[in-house]
């Protein structure tokens, strides 16, 4: 005996009905074209087509590109010249790296040191940092947890698309702003957006995601060179430098000038080790010398202090064995193939 | 009530209406009605698209996204994403029928000879063959898998893109779902991203069409103004024309000019769609 049960003649009439109206939609549209809900004939919505919008002389359409990509004026004082500087970008409270850096750059004769923000999130004991920062005298640019973290937002706006990276999002953004006094939150909203500094002759922008938006991502892979080449001819620099995305990479464009991400101290760079990267910044007979630099620190002690803090078993995986495990959506194609997960 | 205007800051992101409105599905919810017999807009060739990406370069675009119809009903299609590939990193917007394993490796060669990213964005709209195939037609959920699985097997990627035509899928349980489902197909780095659906075209008869509220007035006026909009810093180029977005390109006034360096100017946000995409903060964009 079948255990089907035989469908009713109303199942059966829904059922080609619903064929009929697919059938129907995939010839619809013979001759006709779709103007907004209407069907009208196909040359009435050319016609409306070619007459709308403008249409520039080619002198006008030179000015208008070039109006687009127009130097903008800014005012951040210049700082140096100096011969040789280093660079951080995030931190992510892991100040066992921030330390290790700052032994480093010192060690490899930097004349000023400094860091391109985002300073929480992630690592154990937010507050470490602001004393080994100010000590050492380091420049340190506002990014995007600064602003969030000073002007009092709930979360950290990241906005992922998957409900786990918002978990572990919100999680590390509330351990964070728990952890920082009011003192260091003020401190946190006087921090510059940006920097000027001359290397030799080249002067260095210094910014924490883009020098449009404080929370641009700017990977190698998702970045065309026509892009960079704009935005240093909008900003009158020779090169930019920044962080945000959590992976260091340099360009030198066909122009000469270089995009810098400096990459991370917060956390490895996704790729199976435990190390994180800086970049050394020097003058040389040719321009800029531009060195990006592994780190190794005491991954374990600031393990063990983040599993005594009560923190994701995830985030701790992440610092142990180079992988990134959480917050992995905004990885471009091969950004995101390069990592194990 | 009078209309805002929203002004190009930048153009960070080049699309282009590769197929057309041609397509070999006729979706219940698509916003410009595509189909097989839809040449509201045709096909663009490759000398088209590399006169774009030309003005492109010097513009400062700094990525290309590809969509119709169905991108790979295009014959020029792959010669395009290898001309866009040299330019900058690209993206694909495709239904996922067109791609068996042949053309998968093709992609994959594309992708690893550029510098830059390719990223193949393949529509899922429910998460069962009932769902799915109520919207797009019946098999499409079946060969969308089997191209997921292809591209998969090539080495890409893909990422899955879901409109919120049910209401669940946007749910924090209905976006699990669509994770479930994508690892169910092995794929251990699943990538997900969500649209809300625009009331036109076909939607507008599947759904509803919008009401006369739902229209953008200046005192919408953000405190940052539009910039949260994608026409404050991308153009849609078709075979007639460069229109201000994606969404807009079954209206003629959507239209603003010939060249890009045409439509570097304002545009009024006086259609209903610039509701959702202020509202609901919709970017096209992965």
């Amino acid at each position: 005996m079948s255990n089907r049960v035989p469908e009713d003649d109303e199942v059966k009439r829904e059922r080609a009905a619903d064929k009929a109206a697919e059938r129907a939609r995939l010839v619809a549209h013979r001759g006709l074209a779709t103007w907004g809900e209407k069907l009208v004939p196909l040359g009435d919505f050319r016609r409306a087509a070619a007459e709308s919008g403008s249409v520039l002389t080619p002198a006008q359409r030179a000015a208008a590109g070039e109006a687009l990509l127009a130097q903008c004026e800014d005012s951040t004082p210049i700082e140096g010249p100096y011969d040789r500087i280093a660079v951080c970008g995030g931190i992510y409270n892991n100040h066992l790296a921030l330390a290790a850096f700052l032994d480093r750059a010192r060690a490899e004769g930097a004349e000023a040191l400094y860091c391109l923000g985002d300073l929480g999130g992630f690592g154990p004991s937010p507050e470490k940092v602001w004393p080994l920062l100010v000590d050492a005298e380091v420049r340190v640019n506002q990014g995007n947890y600064e602003q969030s973290l000073a002007s009092g937002r709930e979360d950290c706006n990241c906005g992922y698309t998957d409900p786990r990276d918002n978990h572990f999002a919100r999680l590390s953004y509330e351990y964070t702003a728990r952890g920082c006094s009011s003192d260091f939150k003020s401190w946190m909203g006087q921090l510059p957006a940006r920097r000027r500094v001359l290397v030799g002759d080249r002067e260095l922008l210094l910014v924490h995601g883009s020098p449009r938006r404080v929370n641009e991502f700017l990977f190698e892979t998702a970045t065309s060179t026509a892009y960079l080449e704009g935005l240093l001819d909008q900003e009158g620099a020779d090169g930019i430098l920044c962080t945000h995305s959590g992976l260091h990479w340099h360009r030198r464009l066909p122009s000469g000038r270089d995009l810098v991400n400096v990459g991370v101290l917060g956390r490895p760079a996704n790729d199976g080790t435990p190390r994180v990267w800086y970049a050394v910044l020097e003058s040389t007979s040719d321009g800029l010398g531009v060195h990006l630099t592994p780190l190794d620190y005491d991954h374990q002690a600031l393990a063990a202090e983040m599993r005594s803090e009560g923190l994701p078993p995830e985030f701790i995986a992440t610092i142990e064995g180079g992988w990134w495990t959480t917050c992995l959506e905004i990885l471009p194609a091969k950004e995101r193939g390069r990592g194990r997960f | 009530m009078s209309t805002p205007n929203v002004s190009l800051s930048s153009l960070d992101t080049l699309w282009f209406q590769v197929a057309g409105t041609v397509c070999n599905l006729a979706c219940t919810h698509c916003f410009i009605s595509c189909s097989p017999t839809n040449h509201t807009h045709e096909m663009m060739d490759l000398a088209t698209v590399r006169t774009y990406l030309e003005e492109a370069a010097t513009l400062g675009v700094k990525e290309t996204y590809f969509t119709g119809g169905e991108p790979f009903l295009n014959p020029d299609m792959e010669a395009i994403l290898e001309a866009a590939l040299a330019f900058g990193p690209t993206s694909v917007l495709t239904n996922g029928l067109l791609l068996d394993p042949e053309r998968c490796r093709r992609l994959s060669g594309l992708s690893e000879r550029s510098d830059y990213s390719l990223d193949l964005r393949v529509s899922l709209d429910g998460y069962t063959a009932e769902e799915h195939d109520a919207i797009r037609g019946a098999g499409a959920f079946g060969r969308a898998l089997e191209g997921i699985r292809n591209l998969h097997s090539a080495g890409l990627n893909p990422v899955i893109t879901v409109t919120e035509v049910y209401d669940e899928n946007g749910s924090v349980a209905g976006k699990q779902r669509f994770f479930d489902l994508i690892a169910g197909l092995g794929i251990t780095r699943p990538r997900l991203k969500m649209m809300p659906v625009f009331q036109i075209g076909a939607e507008a008869e599947r759904h509803a069409a919008y009401e006369s509220w739902q229209r953008l007035s200046e005192t919408d006026t953000p405190e940052g103004g539009w910039d949260h909009l994608q026409c404050s810093n991308s153009r849609m180029a078709t075979g007639q024309g460069v229109w201000v977005c994606p969404i807009l390109v079954n209206e003629p006034s959507g239209k603003m000019g010939e060249r890009l360096a045409d439509t570097l100017g304002d545009f009024p946000l006086g259609h209903s769609a610039c509701w959702t995409c202020h509202v609901y903060g919709v970017s096209c964009r992965t």
